[in-house]
């Protein structure tokens, strides 16, 4: 490690390990710092990616981290209709997760960066209004390393922002509570995702069961903890033990988390500071995938960043281009998806069953991706308590 | 009184720290999670958000 860099990316996720290989692929001299001792574990993660957002980020698919080919999803009502979809050709996995972050750390290293895990930023040196650099605990020792522009990419803890002046705290109205278990278990249809709803099952979230085989599954639960009785955990492990044959499965690996889905931060960056990511609230609110969107804006914000080290201005105002692109890019999307997670969060387990009567599964898949909202709005406007929610998605 | 943290629950997973309105709570080394007692309001965000119940009042 040396004294000083161009820049230094706070935390080694899909965000951060995407802007320091670019950066670095930009020419500039990039320090990757992750606090963990092993990037990509452990994961707070269904796992499951598109093989259209691995296209539109130019990654290609490696078979060290595409462990299971996924053809389309069941989404499960609460009085258990089943509205399914299965496509002609393969949509996406179900990744391995702790490859996949891996290998985009070592495409980090490789293009030039230097890496470095179990080294935890504890503070920002802050001068004259601007970002100059990070503190950094390694190994018992402390070191200040002076940067440029510092990228927050530091996910759900998201404490680099907040330093620089930017709230980024993650509202228990926008934050859900996940829990999850890799599971070893027969299943049924390995090529398609499981999503079950219900305000008993899942309040404002759902339960997943995504394949990673023929007889392994990440099963998991997201959860609205301020609108909820019980924990994630409570919820999670009560829907297990009614439904086989999960209650038979083998746990190899529990994990727990926050999975952010609100909307995007009003403001991306501060002289000398860009954010990336679950840090920046750029998620997917309607299922909480995270993976593609911190991916997307994290090779903007290196190219931004390798724009403005070349010009030698790193001030918000130039910086504000990484804002404007990706906001232009994503940033309206994503806000129409959050609409769409506030209007759905007010439905009732009548009105779910109801819309399942309704809807075909690609509708569903439609929405989650933004798409598709003026026919649920239409048919939330048939029942009179739901005609407020279909007009705020309008 | 702040909150406290029940070390045979934690996962370490860090969503209370992004949730804490006051900056009280560090994942220190990505591993144990710290309440800083001078920060903490005892709001109870952390708790409502703890997947696990592993922040309790004192």
């Amino acid at each position: 490690m040396k004294d000083a860099y161009d820049v230094v990316v706070v935390g080694a996720g899909p965000g951060g390990s995407n802007t320091a290989r670019v950066a670095a692929e930009h020419g500039l001299e990039v320090l990757l710092l992750e606090k963990r001792p092993e990037i990509g574990a452990p994961k707070r993660c269904g796992e499951g990616f598109s093989v259209n957002g691995a296209k539109t980020l130019g990654i290609k698919p490696d078979p060290r981290w595409t462990i299971n080919e996924i053809w389309g999803a069941n989404i499960v009502a609460p009085n258990g209709k089943r509205v399914s979809v299965r496509y002609e050709k393969q949509v996406g996995w179900v990744i391995e997760r702790k490859m996949f972050d891996k290998l985009l750390a070592i495409e980090a290293a490789r293009a030039g960066a230097e890496v470095l895990a179990k080294s935890e930023v504890v503070g920002l040196v802050m001068q004259d209004g601007f970002v100059r650099g990070v503190e950094v605990e390694r190994h018992g020792e402390r070191l200040t390393v002076e940067a440029k522009i510092v990228v927050a990419a530091d996910g759900v803890e998201s404490k680099v922002a907040r330093w620089a002046g930017i709230d980024s705290t993650q509202r228990l109205v926008d934050i859900d509570s996940a829990y999850q278990y890799e599971m070893v278990v027969d299943l049924e249809e390995p090529d398609m995702l499981d999503l079950y709803f219900g305000n008993d099952i899942a309040p404002r979230g759902y339960v997943w069961v995504f394949p990673k085989g023929k007889d392994v599954a990440n099963v998991g639960i997201g959860i609205g903890g301020n609108v909820s009785t019980k924990t994630a955990k409570q919820y999670l492990d009560e829907w297990i033990a009614k439904h086989e044959p999960f209650n038979e499965g083998r746990i190899i690996e529990v994990n727990a988390g926050g999975v952010p889905v609100g909307a995007p931060l009003e403001k991306l960056v501060a002289n000398g500071l860009m954010v990336v990511g679950d840090a920046a609230h750029q998620v997917n609110a309607i299922h909480g995938g995270g993976v593609f969107e911190a991916s997307f804006a994290g090779q903007l914000a290196g190219r931004v960043a390798a724009e403005a080290i070349e010009r030698g201005d790193v001030s918000e105002a130039m910086l504000m281009k990484y804002d404007r692109e990706w906001r232009a890019a994503r940033g309206e999307i994503l806000h129409r998806i959050y609409k769409l997670r506030r209007a759905i969060e007010q439905l009732s387990d009548q009105d779910l069953n109801y819309l399942a009567e309704q809807l075909t599964g690609e509708d569903v898949v439609a929405f989650a991706n933004g798409e598709r909202l003026g026919k649920l709005a239409k048919i939330l406007m048939k029942r009179p308590h739901l005609i407020k929610a279909a007009k705020e998605l309008m | 009184m702040p909150r406290k943290v029940d070390y045979d629950l934690c996962m370490s997973c860090g969503g209370c720290v992004g949730v804490c309105p006051f900056l009280a709570l560090t994942l220190e080394h990505g591993i144990k999670l710290i309440v800083d007692e001078e920060r903490c309001t005892d709001c109870g965000s952390c708790t409502s958000f703890c997947p696990v119940g592993a922040i309790k009042e004192a």
